[in-house]
């Protein structure tokens, strides 16, 4: 069954740039996707779209059964709901804790207390990041601090999750151990769709990827067909 | 429940933003306290100039002394000018024979002086009693009666009372002005902190639309901010109204220079006030604080 579904989508910024062009893809629920590309290629753009930080100009837009390109904006959190987002820059709260911060993704739902505390420890146990609970962002490394990102992105059980280059500020050795915690959140059921830049660990996941060149999929690599030197052309 | 909880979180972080940017917080929370101090003078001095107006009206006549050689054609006249003047409210006509007659049974001694007089020699005017509708412009009714021919002199009142009154209605006036002025001033303020507040916020705001809160959730907090500028900014204007009002009462003994001019009772006058402080405080916050949520924030 298929997740997403985008279909003619295209779109163009106020300025006059047209990020994407016509754009047919579908995912299937459960599938780990990569989404690689020259930089300016509207890779960010595509998943912005997803998430619905941008609104595509043609075409239509399916993620988990809500018509995104036809979502109001006041409607958006129901789509934030059912999926988890995760930065290259971290986006933590500075002056909170990691518990605070992760907790914050369901404080704003609602949540009852002792409901947000079982969630959270779990979700910091998967990460790797229970020890830690209350230190701050700036007490963590690099990849500490995304892991808890990821755990917010994550803590309400969402279907999808995207990433935009979530490895982009770390060290190799870092973003493998990131890539680690993906994959097992993956092999939990979650959707994942990774935009990066990191052909290293693209080659060795050999998930599915896709090539995205002036804003149209120029190749779409199956699970485990990944070969470097099919894109060498491109970059 | 679930509405409760996030309310007691909305509010909580509110106050907190308060005291973070407590600088600006206390700019705000200045003007509310000199806009409301100003209202509260305005409410006061509207309501004593209402009260004692009323009291006055019912006591201060015009009295119009007609000439002593009028004519009965002439006083028919100097009747209907009365009658088609904008502020009277009732009058009475007293001849000078009532007047005579009356003075001569209160006492002997005007008895045996007047019974002498012959009609040219009696002093006594025939005279009309006038109520006015409206004291402010007793004055202006007086000199348009004095205006009338046939009427020689005009007398009114106790004289400060409707001085009194013009000089309160003129303040509360002004008051008035000066409310709409610094309640835009104010409205202008607490939009602009709460403007800044947004921009200081802005990562917490993203994070929040990011993890899916709704934007009513996103929004209230900034709201209530507003809300609470408005309250606390209106706690001196209203321990100063009860407080002042208090005392200028009971050193005035409850009336202002004469009988006349009753103040309005504090209590339960000032509670009613520092009620409607509080209230135009909060309101004027709030809707600082929704402007700038409508501006500022694009979600
Ligand atoms: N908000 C915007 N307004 C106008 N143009 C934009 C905007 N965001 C992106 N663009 C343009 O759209 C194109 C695609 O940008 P996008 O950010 O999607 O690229 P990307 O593939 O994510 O690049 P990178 O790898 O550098 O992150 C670029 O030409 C960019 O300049
Ligand atoms: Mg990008």
């Amino acid at each position: 069954m298929d997740l997403i579904r985008m279909k003619g989508v295209k779109k163009s910024y106020k300025n006059g740039v047209t990020a994407i062009h016509n754009l047919d893809l579908r995912i299937k629920k459960g599938q780990f996707v990569f989404i690689i590309g020259p930089t300016g290629c509207g890779k960010s753009t595509l998943i912005k779209m997803l998430y619905r930080e941008e609104k595509p100009t043609a075409g239509h837009i399916i993620v988990g059964g809500l018509d995104v390109a036809k979502l109001r904006n006041s409607r958006v959190f129901k789509l934030r709901r059912k999926l988890g987002v995760v930065f290259q820059d971290f986006k933590l709260l500075p002056k909170s804790t990691v518990y605070e911060n992760v907790a914050f993704a369901l404080e704003v739902l609602g949540a009852p207390k002792d409901e947000i505390h079982a969630k959270v420890v779990k979700v910091l146990d998967l990460v790797g990041l229970k020890h830690k609970a209350k230190q701050y962002p700036n007490q963590l490394s690099g990849g500490e601090q995304q892991r808890v990102a990821i755990a917010r992105a994550i803590v309400n059980g969402p279907k999808l999750l995207i990433c935009d280059e979530p490895t982009g500020n770390l060290d190799e050795g870092t973003s493998m151990e990131i890539m680690k915690v993906l994959v097992e959140i993956n092999k939990m059921g979650t959707t994942i769709i990774m935009v990066t830049h990191d052909t290293e660990i693209v080659s060795a996941l050999k998930k599915r990827t896709i090539l995205l060149d002036s804003g149209r999929i120029v190749k779409d690599f199956e699970e485990g067909t990944f070969s470097y030197e099919a894109i060498k052309n491109v970059r | 429940m679930k509405l409760l909880r996030m309310l007691g979180r909305n509010i909580r972080d509110s106050f907190k933003s308060v005291f973070r940017n407590f600088a600006l917080s206390l700019a705000s929370i200045s003007c509310i306290t000199i806009t409301l101090i100003v209202v509260s003078i305005s409410i006061i001095l509207s309501i004593n100039v209402n009260n004692f107006a009323s009291l006055v009206e019912k006591d201060v006549t015009i009295v119009a002394f007609l000439d002593t050689q009028i004519t009965e054609e002439q006083k028919t006249v100097v009747e209907e000018t009365i009658k088609s003047l904008d502020n009277i409210d009732s009058y009475e006509f007293t001849s000078k024979k009532d007047i005579t007659e009356e003075m001569m049974d209160s006492s002997e001694t005007f008895k045996n002086i007047m019974a002498n007089w012959s009609e040219e020699e009696n002093p006594i005017q025939d005279t009309y009693q006038v109520k006015v509708k409206e004291i402010e412009k007793i004055g202006k009714t007086a000199k348009e009666i004095e205006g009338i021919k046939g009427v020689s002199v005009v007398k009114y009142g106790e004289g400060m009372v409707e001085q009194l009154v013009v000089v309160f209605d003129t303040v509360r006036k002004i008051c008035i002005g000066m409310v709409i002025a610094l309640i835009l001033v104010t409205a202008f303020l607490i939009s602009n902190t709460i403007k800044i507040t947004i921009v200081a916020r802005k990562r917490e705001i993203d994070i929040m639309r990011l993890v899916g809160a709704s934007n009513i959730n996103i929004k209230i907090p900034f709201i209530f901010e507003g809300l609470f500028l408005g309250a606390l900014g209106s706690i001196i204007p209203i321990i100063a109204t009860v407080i002042g009002y208090d005392t200028l009462f009971e050193h005035f003994d409850g009336q202002l220079f004469s009988p006349f001019i009753q103040l309005v009772n504090p209590n339960p006058f000032t509670f009613y006030v520092s009620l409607i402080l509080l209230i135009i405080g909060i309101l004027v916050g709030m809707f600082g604080s929704w402007r700038a949520v409508r501006k500022h924030m694009k979600i």
